[in-house]
């Protein structure tokens, strides 16, 4: 095995690498840095206990119960004399070696057998889910009682006992993740490259598990500590030994007397389970991607001043335009207070019945565009410059930095609709079709449940679907692909809208599909006379539905024309490389956009 | 349907009988001499021996559990070996009190979590903030802990509630409520603060998802798309964080039965625990499943009515 | 049917192909208690020569990924061979595969998903180095050369895949393929997720590649043009089956099979006008074929 050498050096270096700026984002989390300051005080208190405590776990000094704090007793005495201080301090070291116990058992069960179960599934994984099922409908409380009344008071057993309880919470994260990983394509390029099963679980797999299992762990030693704890409160604990839940049943018992022997006990465990809470949280937030966008005060000041709530009127001449955006600029808030602007100065406009196709490649800004249009922008995003109106009314007016929700609620679904990209993803798995096409007629027309029906039907007829009775009741998982799209298609024409919104409405179609779903969308545009706004990377498409394009790169308009002048003269440098790149009517094998000296660089 | 019942309940009660195996040989392997606790160490030897033979521990272990079983069947689980007290009754008259809390705090949770986790989902700000705080909070303090202070502070000191229970056979209802004001509240508040704050990320996640933005530009309304939509394909992660929080509330109610004195389950199961009175434990712990494998039934029937895959085949 | 054997018939190494795949079915197992197998490929038959790029085009759910799995063993053969230099490796054992690895290599489509996220360019190009047992100081120096010939800068070693876009993870995982010289490479929608330029060039690095390494393609995708583009012979597949396969030319500007046909006429081209005869051809065609049908149905 010579041959797995040199990988692992490698991921050992990568490890630590990841590893340490995940530890200093940590640090840098005020809640982590705390959480982390408390636990390692709790741990040095512990270590050092038999040194720091001014008495022994069980010295009692019968003259002296329940004395209040003094110079000799710092927080006072309990019912047998004995130093709370003292007390506490040892009974840290069984809450935390207690902890560490139960999900040392935990993790070394858990674990491996998350591992097998996810990355072979199989027999093992069957067996496992009947353990599991077993272990996860037994309350642990119940079965630590029953672990008490067979072995006796003591604190490891009962530990051992609540790990293996617990080690399905450890396998089932485990497993989850695990067969995640297992179909990524980087591990069958592994097993391409002849890894063995041991390497790419260790290499790939693990990886990907050791940082959901650390944040486990902290959770785990809390509930611990907490169940530890409760058992030695109702009394069936080892009562030779000082543990908080002892002190709280003893603070319990002089309750009438000094209220505050409770105090002690119960704010060692809070701050304990509290600060491993506090870790968990911390570690994930650490080990999240991209720090978390704050909003901004700043544009939150900017737009409360800029918020103006009258009704501006549009330019004059330009009230015929069914749509109009001019100079929109739609940016994102990041952390350190700048806005990452994703569409730039954009200007252009839709008449009725015509047909705009926005082309550009991925990050172009073409989605976030029609978005804004639609007023479904993500919460996140701002308007940073620019208008839109819609029939001669501003949805964006000079100064807003947010669609006016107000405004588009009243357009959206009823003027304005939308067919979206994956067909699949854009219908309520929970709901049939046909109350997904009824509902939104019901609402917006205001007209009964039956009528609607009767106009689905008439809808699923004309989108080309041959059975509209069946596929009215269906639910999605039940129809294809290409018959979910063109339900999509009927829902986005059932309230008889000015506008369509069609983003990349047949990439994830097959290319038999897309045909036929641009053929309807060909016939219902032209028979309804509605307009089109599409949004797409190909210029086939375009070339099959357009009137006008807009091409856009990095945000920003590079050129705008009819459709034959764009395709066919291009002026821009970008839409002539674009264009270039086209395979059609290209001589097979020959270099496409690059001299063969350019392909290396 | 009627199938996938019949599966869910023939496993149920696989799991039963393995439950019971475990823990009867768990109870009973281990115990060391069972007999001379009972009688005391002043016990002469004859008299284990005879006390042995009395309880039909002289048997093969698998010979008791036979007979344990058959006479379960007959709904007989034995009787204590203390009180002599048969465990069925015992039980008979002790799960009425803590089934009656255990449901009314999951009632509760169910209503508070769905609220205050859809409102810091949909508000975010300084709500979302709140019950991000709440969970840490939840989480750190133990439910037996917030407990003891309710009644250290609400009924010992401002005698706001009776500190021990009122409830007996025939008192009316306002002494039950009263009673169980306080061990109601401390079982709901990590069930609340929790349970808020995994159905908060359950639904931003569900408002993430396409088919939301569809809904939206077909001009339906935000409270309809949240409460009809969002919050239906959130469920079945909600029903499993319940779940999971009643099969513990199992256990945390024995403590909290124990603080507030409360004639239930718990203070049976401490007593017997301590004096390894193993007809009673394992009385306990067959009841304890026996709910659990109901819950459990009721969560996937209502998962397989809420996902169309499973109604529908 | 033992793994790795030298085939019998000899009939892969007769014919001097680099791959030879005969009658090959792949069935997957239903989760149904004793159900009937799933059927993914049936009765497949295609060789590759040397230096020579067979396209594989056909819709979603045709088999094409499937087919490409089974030749680099990720998928499981039920009937059938796969003849790679005169050795059947269609059972072959993990030992066998990985002095496999050495001749055959694989792109996969998805960029994000292909590289470990976790791992620095470096360890994911050192990884199929490591596995034949190079010593570091070697594959160091490999991999530098490995960037360079895809075009990504030397400082990518210590990169994450995250820091790149779909286009250059794409070239990280070309280089991976790559790093031990195989015979053959086989492109599973290698550039199918990537922008229209970015397409153009990673096309235009793999012609070079094969210009001046010789190296064979298995070149799978769903776009005809891609295919065409960059095979010398094309196999279509529909539902699990090759229904035509032949000189690229032909089969992807004149195809006989009524799928293939199809395929051809509904991809739109870029011109409105040129767009307008071809969906008029496109109704033709789809007419006619109807109307054959209905013929056929009928009984006689």
């Amino acid at each position: 095995m010579t041959a797995s050498v040199t990988p692992e050096i490698a991921t050992g270096q990568t490890g630590t690498v990841v590893r340490s700026t995940a530890i200093r984002r940590l640090l840098k989390n005020p809640l982590g840095l705390a959480s982390v300051i408390i636990l390692a005080v709790i741990v040095l208190l512990a270590l050092f206990a038999p040194i720091l405590a001014p008495f022994g776990e069980n010295y009692a000094n019968i003259g002296k119960t329940l004395a209040a704090p003094d110079s000799v007793n710092i927080l006072g005495t309990d019912s047998s004399g004995r130093d709370v201080w003292s007390r506490l301090l040892f009974g840290s070291q069984i809450t935390l070696l207690s902890a560490v116990l139960c999900a040392a058992v935990a993790v070394a069960l858990g674990l491996p057998a998350g591992l097998i179960a996810g990355y072979y599934g199989g027999l093992f994984e069957t067996t496992s889910n009947w353990v599991i099922s077993i272990l996860m409908s037994l309350p642990g409380l119940i079965v630590l009682l029953t672990i008490r009344a067979a072995f006796g008071p003591s604190v490891w057993i009962s530990m051992v006992a609540f790990g293996i309880l617990i080690s399905p919470s450890y396998f089932l994260l485990t497993r989850t993740a695990v067969r995640a990983v297992r179909n990524e394509l980087y591990v069958d390029a592994a097993r391409v490259s002849g890894l063995s099963d041991l390497s790419i679980m260790g290499r790939h797999i693990f990886s990907v598990v050791r940082a959901p299992i650390i944040i486990q762990t902290a959770g785990i030693c809390g509930v611990a500590i907490a169940i530890q704890s409760g058992l030695e409160f109702l009394g069936l604990g080892d009562p030779t030994m000082a543990t908080w839940g002892v002190m709280l049943s003893e603070g319990f018992k002089n309750v009438y007397l000094t209220p505050t022997l409770l105090l002690w006990p119960a704010l060692a465990i809070a701050l304990t389970i509290g600060a491993l809470v506090l870790l968990g949280n911390a570690i994930r937030d650490a080990l999240e991607d991209g720090e978390k966008i704050k909003a901004p005060k700043v544009s939150k000041v900017a737009g409360s001043v800029k918020a103006n709530t009258g009704n501006h009127a549009v330019q004059k001449g330009t009230e015929h335009h069914l749509v109009k955006v001019t100079n929109l600029g739609v940016g994102y808030p990041q952390a350190d207070g700048s806005i990452k602007k994703v569409v730039d100065d954009v200007s252009f406009h839709v008449d009725r019945g015509e047909v705009l196709g926005i082309v550009g490649e991925s990050g172009s800004g073409k989605s976030q565009t029609a978005f804004s249009i639609l007023g479904l922008l993500p919460d996140t995003a701002r308007i940073v410059g620019g208008t839109i109106q819609f029939d001669g009314n501003y949805t964006v007016q000079p100064g807003d930095d947010r669609v006016n929700q107000q405004r588009l609620s009243k357009i959206r679904g009823r003027r304005v609709s939308y067919i979206p990209q994956e067909p699949m993803s854009n219908l309520d798995p929970a709901f049939t079709i046909g109350y997904q096409l009824v509902t939104p007629m019901v609402r917006v027309l205001g007209i009964s449940k039956s009528e609607a029906k009767k106009r689905a039907m008439k809808l699923l007829e004309d989108v080309g679907i041959t059975y509209p009775e069946r596929t009215f009741k269906a639910y999605p998982h039940e129809v294809s692909g290409g018959m979910a799209q063109r339900v999509l298609i009927a829902g986005a024409i059932s309230c008889e809208p000015d506008l369509v919104i069609a983003d990349e409405p047949t990439t994830a179609l097959d290319v038999t599909v897309q045909a036929e779903v641009l053929d309807l969308l060909r016939g219902l545009q032209s028979r309804l006379n509605i307009g089109v706004i599409l949004v797409t990377h190909n210029f086939g498409v375009v070339s099959d539905l357009c009137d006008r394009v807009v091409v856009m790169q990095n945000g920003r308009l590079v050129e705008e024309g009819d459709v034959r002048e764009i395709l066919r003269n291009p002026k821009e440098k970008y839409t002539q490389t674009l264009l270039s790149s086209m395979l059609e009517g290209k001589t097979p094998m020959t270099m496409l956009v690059s001299t063969v000296e350019e392909v290396a660089l | 349907m009627i199938k996938f019942v019949i599966k869910r309940l023939a496993s149920g009660v696989v799991v039963l009988l393995a439950v019971s195996v475990l823990t009867f040989s768990l109870l009973y392997a281990a115990g060391g001499s069972i007999a001379r606790n009972i009688l005391g160490d002043t016990a002469t030897a004859e008299q284990v021996a005879l006390k042995e033979h009395e309880l039909g521990l002289d048997q093969p272990l698998f010979v008791r559990y036979f007979t344990w079983l058959s006479n379960a069947l007959k709904g007989d689980l034995g009787s204590s070996w203390f009180s002599s007290e048969p465990v069925a009754s015992s039980l008979a008259t002790r799960v009425p009190v803590t089934m009656t809390m255990v449901i009314s705090a999951m009632i509760i949770i169910a209503i508070l979590a769905t609220l205050i986790g859809s409102a810091a989902a949909v508000k975010r700000g300084w709500v979302d903030r709140v019950v991000q705080i709440g969970a840490v909070i939840g989480d750190s303090v133990p439910g037996f802990v917030i407990g003891i202070f309710l009644v250290t502070i609400l009924a010992i000191q401002l005698k706001m509630f009776p500190a021990t229970s009122t409830i007996a056979p025939g008192v009316p209802a306002s002494a039950w409520i009263a009673s169980m004001a306080l061990p109601v509240v401390a079982l709901i508040i990590n069930g609340v603060t929790g349970g808020a704050q995994q159905i908060r990320s359950a639904v931003i996640k569900q408002f993430e998802k396409d088919y939301v933005r569809t809904l939206r530009s077909r001009g339906i309304g935000e409270g309809e798309i949240l409460f009809k939509h969002v919050l239906r394909s959130a469920a079945p992660a909600g029903l499993t964080v319940l779940s999971l929080q009643l099969i513990g509330m199992l256990g945390g109610v024995v403590i909290i039965e124990q603080i507030f004195a409360l004639p239930g389950i718990g203070p049976l199961a401490v007593t017997a625990t301590s004096q390894s009175d193993l007809p009673v434990v394992m009385g306990i712990v067959m009841y304890t499943v026996v709910v659990v494998i109901v819950v459990n039934l009721i969560v996937d029937l209502l998962n397989g009515w809420l996902n169309p895959k499973v109604r529908v085949s | 049917m033992s793994a790795a054997t030298p085939v019998s018939s000899a009939q892969g190494q007769e014919s001097g192909n680099l791959l030879d795949v005969e009658n090959l079915v792949v069935e997957y197992p239903t989760k149904v208690f004793r159900g009937k197998p799933f059927r993914a490929l049936t009765d497949i038959n295609i060789t590759i020569g040397r230096g020579e790029t067979l396209g594989l085009v056909g819709e979603s759910g045709s088999g094409k990924t499937t087919l490409g799995r089974a030749v680099l063993g990720l998928a499981p053969v039920t009937k059938g061979q796969v003849i790679f230099e005169g050795q059947d490796i269609s059972h072959a054992s993990r030992k066998d595969r990985r002095a496999l690895s050495r001749d055959m290599q694989v792109v996969f489509q998805d960029p994000y998903t292909s590289l470990n996220p976790a791992l620095e360019i470096g360890a994911i190009l050192a990884e199929p180095l490591g596995v034949q047992g190079i010593p570091a100081a070697a594959a160091k120096k490999r991999v530098a050369e490995l960037l360079d010939q895809v075009g990504l800068p030397k400082d990518a070693v210590n990169r994450l895949p995250r820091e790149f876009s779909g286009g250059q993870r794409q070239r990280v995982a070309i280089a991976r393929a790559l790093a031990l010289s195989p015979k053959l490479i086989v492109c599973d929608e290698a550039v199918s997720a990537l922008d229209l330029t970015t397409q153009a060039r990673v096309l235009d690095l793999l012609l070079q590649i094969q210009l001046d390494t010789g190296v064979s393609y298995l070149f799978i995708s769903h776009d005809l043009d891609v295919v065409r583009h960059i095979s010398h012979r094309v196999a279509v597949m529909y539902r699990g089956e090759i229904v035509e396969q032949g000189v690229s030319g032909i089969v992807t500007q004149t195809p006989v099979h009524p799928y293939t046909q199809r395929l051809l006429l509904a991809s739109p081209v870029p011109d409105p006008d040129r767009q307008a005869v071809r969906r008029e051809e496109r109704r033709r065609l789809i007419d006619s074929q109807r109307e054959l049908e209905n013929q056929a149905s009928i009984p006689a």
